[in-house]
């Protein structure tokens, strides 16, 4: 058995995720972690597919998807990071930042988090007419100056002409 | 809360169990096996740090039991210390605002859920059966809505409020 990543891009259309998911499950392959969403009309998927199927068996299961040229299909080996936990350690905070566009925001912001050793999670920006928005999702390792951070972040901000705020993100535990 | 008998530390079952999705049957509250239940839930909850509340479902009864103890939360406002509540309901649910909520029988995951943080609800007390309303806000709202679902066969899986509202579950260094 081996992890599959499986990306489809393209034009959006209703059935894409039954066609793709219906190929895998006749192949045995069972889906793990997946994520889709619509980017400016654009169809944009990641599957994780555990699989006795090969790189190849999958691609050929999925080529009629890409007949049309309406959509792209990459599909690869990645190595099984095992349980979702292991991937995300540290304080979660968000980050949110919105402002005028321009080229560098979502660099610049970012930057600041990975200096100081913050690694994004999650991660969603949307252009809409002249307003960028950004949110993220960021693990703090402990010890970290979230104060000092936070300075950074909005020096960083007014260099671009945005606003950021970032809090911290509880879970009720209930 | 009337005196209960000493409590067991049970078990505490996790998603897919199918008894976590099953809707609990309404009891007497003076049965003795739901006395003892109640015990057991307080104590169960006593015994995993940081835990606030539980229904009969997690500790594999399908009944309309729960439990709740928010005492010395910082989130917690109003709070009515530790209790256990029979055949509770939610009579009213005012001021809804998402928070992100975790589950002992779901360790691995975390999802964004509105809830009330105004909320009424009615019960019978085990041992005696003497009605109760509760009304009260903030932490303690949230956790009787979140066992209550438990009592109605329901996960905050079954509430999350989107696609991209469901996170694995972060761990602290």
């Amino acid at each position: 058995m081996s992890l599959l990543a499986v990306t489809v891009l393209g034009h959006d259309r209703p059935g894409i995720v039954a066609d793709t998911t219906a190929a895998l499950a006749r192949l045995g392959g069972n889906l793990e972690d997946s994520t889709m969403t619509l980017l400016r009309g654009h169809f944009a998927m990641l599957l994780l597919v555990q699989t006795a199927a090969s790189v190849t068996d999958v691609e050929r299961a999925l080529q009629g998807l890409a007949a049309d040229g309406a959509l792209a299909v990459d599909v690869r080996e990645v190595p099984d990071a095992g349980a979702p936990t292991t991937a995300s350690t540290g304080a979660p905070y968000v980050l949110s930042v919105h402002g005028a566009d321009r080229p560098g925001i979502v660099g610049g912001l970012t930057g600041v988090v990975a200096a100081a050793g913050g690694n994004v999670t999650d991660l969603s920006t949307r252009l809409t007419g002249d307003l960028y928005v950004l949110l993220a999702e960021v693990a703090l390792p402990s010890g970290c100056d979230v104060v000092a951070l936070e300075q950074r972040l909005r020096a960083a901000a007014e260099e671009l002409g945005v606003d950021v705020w970032l809090r911290a993100l509880d879970t009720d535990e209930l | 809360m009337p005196a209960l008998p000493v409590g067991a530390v049970l078990p505490v079952r996790l998603a897919p169990d199918r008894l976590l999705s099953t809707p609990g049957e309404a009891v007497d509250p003076r049965d003795p096996q739901v006395v003892q239940l109640a015990a057991d839930l307080l104590a169960t909850q006593d015994a995993a740090p940081g835990c606030v509340g539980l229904a009969a479902q997690q500790v594999g009864l399908a009944w309309r039991v729960l439990s709740v103890d928010v005492s010395d939360h910082p989130k917690a406002r109003t709070q009515h210390g530790a209790f256990v509540l029979c055949n509770a309901v939610l009579v009213e649910a005012t001021r809804r605002e998402r928070g992100r909520e975790g589950c002992l029988s779901v360790p691995d995951l975390t999802g964004d859920v509105k809830r009330a943080r105004r909320a009424v609800v009615r019960g019978l007390l085990p041992v005696t059966g003497e009605p109760v309303v509760i009304e009260t806000d903030a932490f303690e709202a949230v956790a009787l809505q979140h066992e209550i679902d438990h009592t109605d066969g329901a996960l905050f899986l079954d509430r999350v409020a989107g696609a991209h509202a469901l996170h694995a579950r972060q761990t602290y260094r």
